[in-house]
């Protein structure tokens, strides 16, 4: 059963959000990093870069499957875990953690709001079985 | 069989298919020809290709190397030429491995850091080779020198037609024959990559360093496409030059002329860019008991899982052919790659001095030049070289007329480690007859 | 009961370059017999290498031989037995084909050589382009494409160039949607998007057929180029709409493409002209048989009507009356509307020597029975393993049918561990999680190269297998257990890629290294 901490907020596109003051710092949950298998790459922007919300800002790959990874805020990149380069392993070991990959500054802090709560995510990843 | 299947005939086996689209009568194809016949057939068929029985100086892409006997005989051992591509490491170890050494000789020859398991040829390499720079820089406008393989230079139009990339020519000298840094008048930041051919199709050699260094200065890629791959064997590689994608034709590794193809191609380039090369990759792996095997990986970057988002759509690459010149190139070892090379060469410029000699004959290109070289007779070409083959049965070399029609008295001479002395002089004694 | 094989000692055999002893050569070249110059003044020292080529291999002709003959044995191929991957059509190849392949009149000639030095070869283009003509019912064809996915490219880019002239260059600007049924090769979406195509996928029915009204709706927009279809599809399924699935495209003011993939469910029985095809691809190296190589080299033949026909790569072969009124064959390049040459000379000429004997050998009635004997064998295995394995479509399957791993998943055994259980009974397995649409997909195509033994003996072992994934699933999801190595730990290979061998760093030059 996959992990789903409460303390954080989830997108349908299976990313974590966790808040902190303006920033959110983002990554994608247990439940993805657990349909994806062995992570073996993880392409990143660059610190600087704006996204709108819902918008592609980089892929994870396992041996056999690629996937997007979206932004669920918009706001510009302050921070990317540069440390997955060489360790891409960690999305799968410490998703919520180690494994982050971006932090953002948010434009409009209001739209984790909108995001689905540990409860609502555990819902819909269970629907979507 | 049928009645096991609960089918009543054979003709039902295709119900699915609607009636009025099935064939109501055999195909208009003749009766089956026993062995005989057919080899009888293609004997004949063979014997009209004159051509294939000329003391031949043809080159241009395609070129007459010795080639050691045993290529063919491991080539055709079942467990090489009848399997399929590599899926399933547990039993296909064999062409993994292979395609392994193949790779890193590929990357000795070329002087670069990686390299994948071929192309189709050393044309559609090149082509792709564009593609990948679009997809590095961002950048859309590539300038090929006019002085690469008129067929390449096709190709790669083809490709790019529809990619938003912009090909532009950049001229060669009609002095040196050869592509000069300041003849690139396109370059600026916008360049996603300057193309140039070493040895070109003029048989001139290109300065790869001069170039690198212009062209890396506004952050566009060097591509270096190699038509004769023997050269490596004598050249200073690419790699060592600056050049950030190197493609070439691999058929002078022990593949036969075969009209053509099937050939290989050679697609080597720098580790960074290792996510954005094209065609299939083979890496070393190991299984829960620390057995080292090889796999096919980085497939993510593939048609088959990324789809329209794929770095090419090559699925089916030229794994035997790839083979054929790992093979040749093991044999050979370095020494034997760099005799053939050096023989080429002394025969090549031996040939040139002689025809120089010549009156009315000369070389228009003062460049250096490998085992190629272009010849400016007193009269047509293309008669003239008809003549030489009706009357002394010699091949002496391909009209530049055929791709220029501005050059109608050039025609490109190639000599290799397998055209004699006895052969060169024939051809010199054939040429004095249009001496003016 | 495993009946196939045994196991037997497997040679190791390291990589060549950890082989290579200083001296040893395997080549033999007479010396130079010209007058020799200097080498410094022909060619400058700044264009010579200064490596002696070192890192590659030294061995002998006979550390070769044996170096690729002890690998080989790790190998499966087609000439062991049944080779059942789905869409891969892999057959049985005639060594009479090789042998033609070889003769010195063809394998000795220059692709540059005058036409009139060249007649028999270009023979072999032209009647080959006949015979493939007739048998796909389309007139137009050009035997340049390398492979499928490269005569896939050369079809699309024939349907934009075709677009672009009937229509204009601005108004054909408007047509750039490419359908493609989720079914399809990936080789589809990636050539149209090399064409400059925008891909648009088609949902299948339940059924396993592509979607008709799911097809209306999308060629609804007026921005349909065509349609990139399968026949029959890649669930083995003949689409039996095709008719009206072409109507539709042609209705909307596109075209259809057809993947030939699976052509030798159709040879001799169906053709793709008469169903209303425009452009279609095929694959020498599965229909017709010409050996795969372990990945190559195939080769592509694109096949077109007569509308299509002056958009083809250049140059093509024709024919014209000689002076003694014998037909003189030519190379032609005046098509004005041509897309352009797709690859130097003239394509993978000796593939194409290797299906015209192909084709001769078998002759009408050869060519039929084989696909007849293709389509029975794949009922048959459906028929066989349908009682163990789920199977997604209920249609009787053409050429090839798919099941998937539903029954077996819910012990945890799924479609990769059957494939690998399958190595240790002595079958490569079928193509597996192909396509993408079936979850857990296994195709299987046996073609028609394989006998009833052979059948009963996969049907048994792959029934064998679902038992072992009931009674002790362990056993498959390690398998396979009779290879010289296990699964390979694919995930760190990719995360650390090792594509090259590299000589091992003496300690002296590492340490050097690490400080520099």
């Amino acid at each position: 059963m996959a992990n789903v901490p409460d303390n954080l907020h989830y997108s349908k596109d299976h990313e974590w959000v966790r808040v902190d003051g303006d920033t959110a710092i983002i990554g994608i949950t247990d439940h993805a990093q657990e349909q994806l298998g062995d992570v073996v790459y993880v392409e990143l922007p660059k610190a600087g870069e704006s996204f709108a919300g819902n918008e592609s800002f980089g892929s994870v790959e396992s041996v056999k499957a690629v996937s997007e990874i979206f932004t669920p805020v918009s706001g510009e990149v302050t921070d990317v875990n540069e440390s997955l380069n060489d360790e891409p392993e960690k999305v799968n070991k410490d998703p919520y953690g180690e494994g982050w990959m971006i932090k953002m500054k948010m434009t409009a802090p209001a739209e984790v709001d909108s995001l689905l709560t540990a409860a609502e995510y555990e819902d819909f990843t269970k629907a979507e079985e | 069989m049928l009645r096991q299947i609960g089918v009543s005939s054979t003709e039902n086996l295709f119900d699915s298919v609607p009636g009025d689209l099935r064939l109501r009568g055999p195909l208009n194809v003749p009766a089956a020809l026993s062995e005989l016949e057919l080899l009888k057939k293609f004997d004949a068929m063979a014997d009209r290709n004159d051509a294939a029985r000329r003391i031949s100086f043809l080159g241009a892409g395609a070129y007459s190397h010795y080639t050691p006997t045993i290529v063919d005989h491991l080539i055709s051992r079942s467990e090489f030429l009848t399997a399929y591509t590599p899926y399933q490491p547990e039993i296909s170890q064999g062409t993994l491995q292979a395609i392994f050494e193949f790779q890193t000789l590929v990357c000795q020859l070329t002087g670069m850091d990686i390299a994948n398991a071929s192309m189709y040829d050393g044309s559609t390499a090149m082509a792709e080779a564009v593609l990948m720079a679009e997809r590095v820089t961002r950048r859309s406008k590539v300038i090929a020198s006019s002085a690469i393989h008129p067929e390449y230079l096709d190709v790669a139009h083809t490709y790019v037609q529809h990619a938003g990339i912009e090909l532009q020519h950049s001229p060669y000298g009609s002095e040196s024959g050869t592509t000069s840094p300041d003849s690139l008048t396109g370059l600026d930041d916008k360049t996603a990559a300057v193309v140039v051919q070493s040895p070109n199709f003029l048989g001139c050699l290109e300065d790869i360093q001069a170039l690198s260094d212009k062209v890396h200065a506004v952050g566009a890629l060097l591509i270096v496409v190699v038509t004769e791959a023997v050269s490596f064997g004598l050249l200073r590689s690419p790699g060592a030059c600056g050049a950030d994608i190197v493609v070439a034709e691999g058929q002078s590794f022990g593949v036969p002329l075969s009209f053509g193809g099937p050939y290989v191609g050679l697609f080597a380039t720098r580790e960074k860019y290792a996510r954005q090369i094209p065609g299939r990759l083979v890496g070393e792996a190991y299984d829960s008991k620390g057995r080292r095997g090889f796999v096919l990986t980085l497939a993510t970057r593939e048609q088959h899982i990324r789809r329209e988002k794929a770095t090419s759509n090559i699925c089916t690459n030229e794994g035997l052919i790839a083979l054929a010149a790992t093979i040749y190139l093991e044999t050979m070892g370095p020494r034997g790659v760099a005799e053939v090379a050096g023989q080429c060469t002394q025969k090549a410029h031996y040939a040139a001095r002689k025809i120089s000699a010549v009156e009315g004959f000369s070389l228009p290109f003062s460049a250096p030049f490998f085992n190629e070289f272009v010849v400016r007779a007193p009269v047509e070409a293309a008669p003239l070289l008809a003549t030489l083959a009706r009357e002394r049965g010699i091949d002496g070399g391909i009209t530049l007329s055929r791709y220029d029609a501005s050059r109608p008295n050039d025609f490109l001479v190639c000599v290799t480690e397998t055209n004699t002395r006895e052969q060169i002089d024939a051809l010199i004694e054939g040429l004095k007859a249009f001496s003016q | 009961m495993i009946s196939k094989v045994t196991t037997h000692i497997s040679p190791n055999e390291q990589l060549i370059f950890e082989r290579s002893q200083p001296g040893r050569a395997g080549f033999s070249l007479p010396p130079l017999d010209v007058d020799e110059a200097a080498l410094n003044e022909i060619i400058p020292r700044q264009f010579q290498r200064d490596d002696n080529l070192s890192g590659m291999p030294e061995v002998t002709e006979v550390d070769v031989i044996r170096h690729f003959t002890r690998m080989s044995t790790w190998n499966y191929s087609i000439d062991q037995g049944m080779y059942p991957l789905g869409s891969c059509t892999m057959k049985y190849n005639s060594r009479l084909n090789e042998k033609v392949a070889r003769i010195a009149g063809f394998a000795n000639l220059h692709p540059l050589a005058s036409e009139a030095e060249a007649q028999g070869a270009l023979q072999v283009i032209y009647e080959l382009q006949q015979y493939l003509a007739e048998i796909t019912g389309l007139p137009g064809v050009s035997l340049q494409p390398a492979a499928g996915a490269h005569g896939e490219m050369t079809g699309v880019m024939i349907i934009r160039a075709f677009i672009d002239a009937r229509d204009g260059k601005e108004k054909s600007a408007q047509r750039r949607t490419m359908l493609i049924p989720d079914s399809a090769h990936g080789t589809n979406p990636a050539s149209a998007h090399l064409s400059g195509f925008t891909v648009k996928t088609i949902r299948s029915t339940a059924e396993g057929l592509t979607a008709l009204d799911h097809l209306r709706e999308l060629c609804a927009h007026g921005d349909v180029a065509g349609l990139m279809l399968t026949n029959p599809n890649t669930l083995g399924l003949f689409e039996r709409n095709i008719r009206e699935i072409c109507d539709i495209v042609h209705d909307a003011g596109g075209l259809v493409y057809m993947d030939g993939a699976n052509m030798n469910a159709l040879v001799g029985v169906a053709r793709p002209g008469d169903m209303g095809v425009d452009v279609i691809h095929l694959n020498l190296h599965k229909t017709f048989s010409t050996p795969h190589g372990g990945g190559g080299p195939g080769s592509g033949p694109c096949c077109c009507t007569k509308e299509l026909e002056p958009f083809l790569p250049v140059p093509r072969v024709r024919t014209r009356s000689g002076s003694d009124r014998a037909t003189v064959f030519t190379l032609d390049f005046n098509y004005p509307q041509s897309i352009g040459r797709v690859k130097a000379f003239y394509g993978n000429y000796g593939m194409m020597l290797r299906a015209l004997a192909y084709i001769l050998t078998h002759g009408r009635d050869g060519l039929r029975e084989a696909t007849e004997a293709a389509v029975l064998n794949a009922r048959y295995i459906a028929h066989g393993l349908v009682s163990d394995y789920e199977k997604p479509f209920a249609s009787p399957p053409m050429h090839e049918v798919v099941f998937t791993d539903k029954k077996q998943s819910r012990k945890g055994v799924h479609t990769l561990d059957i494939a690998k259980r399958l190595i240790d009974y002595g079958f490569h397995p079928m193509t597996i999680y192909f396509p993408l649409i079936v979850s857990g997909a296994m195709l299987i195509e046996p073609t028609e190269s394989v006998g009833r033994q052979e059948l009963d003996q996969f049907i048994d072992a792959m029934r064998s297998i679902a038992r072992e994934a009931l009674e002790d699933p362990e056993l498959v999801l390690k398998a396979p257990h009779s290879t010289r190595i296990g699964r390979l730990d694919e995930a760190t290979a990719a995360r650390k890629p090792v594509l090259r061998w590299k000589p091992k760093q003496s300690a002296a030059e590492s340490r050097s290294t690490a400080t520099s």
